[in-house]
């Protein structure tokens, strides 16, 4: 998903605290950002919201890079203000880590140097104007999936954010659907195009789930402490099941021979994506880990100016106030 | 490494005639800057008609050990509440 095998860490607290701790949670209660918590559940949220966060940001990049080139003006404009609520997501999302202990700059610099990891689906390229139509259905798509049942997520600060978030994300999905109609419905090229983009963005948008978690400690703690709210398959079934009668109707294939209704589970049976290429991305060797990576440390060296001017200006506004006061 | 921005609490009115609720935070370098960046990235879609930003760590907080004692009292008086008085059907709305 946004974020992928996060490791929960263990808690070493007093076991009656940890206790209530649990109990807590049960009964639903939010754990709010001055309450106590153990510190596994603090660092794996840490990690899970970052992880999330730099997803959101990292994100904008493949769709931004179509904002120049979009077929018409309104097209420009939609894009444009999809990729600004992915910005906002983002925000809202490190502004729900810094209530734990965290400091934005932080994360940021653990984000550049690689040590900390955003969803492997953006290290795919957009090859041309499909591609912002299958993102926005497919992996937008696949990220209210996870999204929605994290709105119940036991952290409030989280929640609240992933609330706001949800509010905003299905017009994501929307737009994106929104071209693949014109695409499919077009000429004999754009359809072609189309089905490509699909082809190549399917088994990436399955991957975003990440790998079967069922028999993971990680995931049953994460889920014990409502940080995680569904196994990885049980998404990625729902996603599959959601998805494909929307490509048939707009009358693409989705590349999966496999691919079966299953009356019995009543859901369909589909291929497993290729799980050593997911991993070879996260190891950072997919086609755009480089380019994605360098894009944000560029952005963040070329601001430095700007944060560093505008902090030293607002500084000296307040010193002036002080004096004349 | 240059110095981190001051975090900001955001309250916005959403309507005319509420009051002014907290929506989240965000980093800037002044107050001016705070609303213009909070107005970007908390009313894209007309939710608010009035921001105020405050710094965070201008804001004091109850503890949340301290809910207890704080909240209490209030507990045991129950007769604030006004379905605490039986009131008569025959004496009608009240
Ligand atoms: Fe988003
Ligand atoms: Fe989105």
């Amino acid at each position: 998903m946004y974020a992928q095998m996060i490791k929960s860490e263990a808690s070493t607290e007093d076991p009656k605290q940890l206790k209530e701790f649990q109990a807590k949670i049960d009964d639903n209660i939010k754990v709010e950002p001055r309450d106590w918590m153990p510190e596994g559940y603090r660092k794996t949220l840490i990690r899970q919201i970052g992880q999330h966060a730099h997803s959101e940001i990292v994100g904008q990049l493949p769709e931004g890079n179509w904002i120049t080139r979009a077929p018409t003006l309104e097209r420009k404009m939609i894009l444009l203000a999809k990729v600004q609520d992915e910005a906002g997501h983002g925000l809202y999302l490190y502004a729900a880590a810094e209530t734990l202990g965290v400091s934005r700059d932080d994360l940021t610099e653990q984000l550049l140097s690689g040590k900390m990891k955003y969803s492997s689906i953006f290290n795919y390229p957009t090859l041309n104007w499909a591609d912002i139509g299958a993102v926005g259905w497919l992996v937008d798509g696949a990220a209210i999936m996870n999204q929605v049942p994290l709105q119940r997520t036991s952290y409030g600060p989280y929640s609240r954010a992933m609330i706001r978030i949800c509010k905003e994300e299905s017009f994501h999905q929307r737009q994106g659907y929104d071209i693949m109609m014109k695409m499919a419905q077009g000429t004999e090229t754009q359809k072609k195009m189309a089905q490509d983009a699909l082809n190549r963005l399917w088994y990436p948008s399955l991957m975003m789930f990440g790998p079967s978690d069922a028999e993971s400690v990680h995931s049953t703690q994460n889920m014990a402490w409502k940080i995680k709210m569904n196994t990885n398959d049980e998404l990625r079934q729902k996603f599959v099941d959601q998805t494909v009668p929307q490509a048939q109707y707009l009358g693409l294939t989705i590349p999966d021979e496999n691919l079966t209704w299953n009356e019995e589970k009543g859901g369909y049976d589909y291929s497993d994506p290729d799980w050593s290429e997911f991993f070879d991305v996260l190891k950072g060797n997919g086609p755009c880990n480089v380019d994605r990576l360098e894009a944000r440390n560029k952005a963040w060296d070329d601001g430095a100016w700007v944060r560093d001017g505008l902090m030293a200006h607002a500084e000296k506004k307040r010193a002036a106030k002080t004096a004349a006061e | 490494m240059s110095k981190e921005w001051p975090l900001w609490e955001i309250f916005i009115r959403g309507q005319h005639g509420l009051s002014h609720r907290h929506v989240g935070s965000l980093h800037a370098p002044n107050a001016e800057m705070a609303i213009k960046n909070a107005r970007d990235v908390y009313t894209r879609r007309n939710e608010g008609v009035s921001i105020w930003v405050v710094e965070a760590n201008n804001i004091s907080a109850s503890s949340p050990s301290e809910k207890g004692p704080l909240y209490e009292p209030s507990e045991s008086k129950i007769y604030r509440h006004p379905t605490f008085f039986d009131i008569p059907d025959e004496v009608g709305h009240m």
